[in-house]
């Protein structure tokens, strides 16, 4: 198992350099953007959405206001999350960690190996997950990691929110097979 | 690409590395958070928040950047927080790690990708009724928790990396 590779330290070492990251990008934002600007994610498939749908239904994005609101176009964060797609790609290729992956072993042990069961869950997933992360107003990202980095009092509310009910979740869509 | 361009894009590629370094870009790390099992996703989590606070309330106090807080919207964070949490134990990644996992060759992450991407036209156009009913309830600004409870932030950040410290210390004597 390459889990067995992976010294014990290496999540808390790699946390704190992004940690290290973190300081960083809010110092670089505010010098070089004139504003403090703090790791996100969800707001980007707002703006990804918005682009198709613009080449659709032009008129239609430019009169919703959520779209007014988050202003469809690439900003830093749409970027960001570009960077991160590259990142993971260099990291995984260098450690040998890369894999195509069709389903996640621990859903093929309990739900079987169907890419449609396992794609209808992640979709409506998916669908929760976005409307509930606009609603908050961040995920576990913007919420999570910026907001408790900025002692945000929102941050300290929903992140217990976010990990309880995932908790729950999972528990019931385990439930059956509960041996580790 | 204009420099806002370049400084999201090399702050993200770090990012996605580290991610992809602190293991926790997997489904299996997801879910082990939250069947309880395996608490990499906090170890990573909490080392970055423990060591980010600490830099941040310096800048911040010494007049080099700002805060940019969420607002204490008891409706939107209530409500979101309980269906974002259905989502990610549904989907095994939250928005951030969809993207690393892909990258990492775990490709049934475009489902996720692609639900989160309806949930986000689906709520574009709910958005005005959110705003007269959910979002419209409790709202206290964007507030920090040091401003709210009438304390030093470093009260705060001293305890939360106490905290933080002792689960540590539980996760690696129980093994999770």
């Amino acid at each position: 198992m390459e889990a067995k590779n992976v010294p014990w330290w290496r999540p808390y070492a790699a946390g704190a350099l992004l940690g290290l990251v973190a300081i960083a990008s809010a110092w670089a934002t505010t010098r070089w953007m004139g504003k403090t600007t703090y790791l996100g994610a969800s707001t980007t498939f707002v703006r990804a959405v918005g682009f198709v749908e613009q080449a659709v239904a032009p008129d239609h994005v430019a009169q919703n206001a959520y779209f007014a609101k988050e202003k469809v176009r690439i900003e830093w964060q749409f970027m960001l999350i570009g960077g991160v797609f590259i990142g993971a790609w260099i990291g995984a290729v260098l450690d040998g960690s890369f894999r195509w992956e069709a389903v996640p072993p621990v859903w093929r042990e309990r739900f079987g190996p169907s890419v449609g069961k396992r794609a209808i869950a992640a979709i409506l997933g998916g669908v929760l997950m976005m409307i509930g992360a606009r609603l908050a107003d961040g995920c576990t990202s913007g919420n999570g990691l910026s907001g408790l980095m900025q002692l945000s009092a929102s941050g300290f509310l929903v992140l217990p929110v976010f990990f309880g009910v995932g908790v729950l979740t999972a528990m019931l869509l385990y439930r059956r097979r509960t041996s580790a | 690409m204009s420099t806002e361009h370049w400084l999201g894009l090399i702050t993200g590629v770090l990012f996605g590395l580290l991610l992809q370094q602190g293991r926790i870009l997997r489904y299996e790390k997801q879910l082990g958070a939250m069947l309880l099992r395996d608490m990499t996703i906090f170890k990573f989590m909490l080392s970055a928040v423990v060591v980010g606070m600490i830099g941040i309330t310096l800048l911040v106090q010494t007049g080099q950047i700002s805060y940019s807080h969420k607002a204490l919207n008891l409706g939107g964070l209530l409500v979101g927080g309980v269906i974002f949490g259905v989502g990610w134990a549904m989907t095994g990644f939250c928005p951030g790690t969809s993207v690393g996992a892909l990258a990492e060759g775990r490709w049934h992450a475009v489902f996720a990708i692609l639900g989160m991407m309806i949930g986000a036209a689906l709520f574009a156009e709910i958005y005005p009724t959110l705003q007269s009913t959910v979002l419209a309830w409790k709202d206290f600004g964007k507030v920090g928790l040091p401003e709210l409870l009438g304390i030093s932030p470093w009260v705060v950040v001293v305890v939360f990396a106490g905290v933080s410290a002792g689960a540590f210390y539980l996760f690696e004597k129980l093994g999770l």
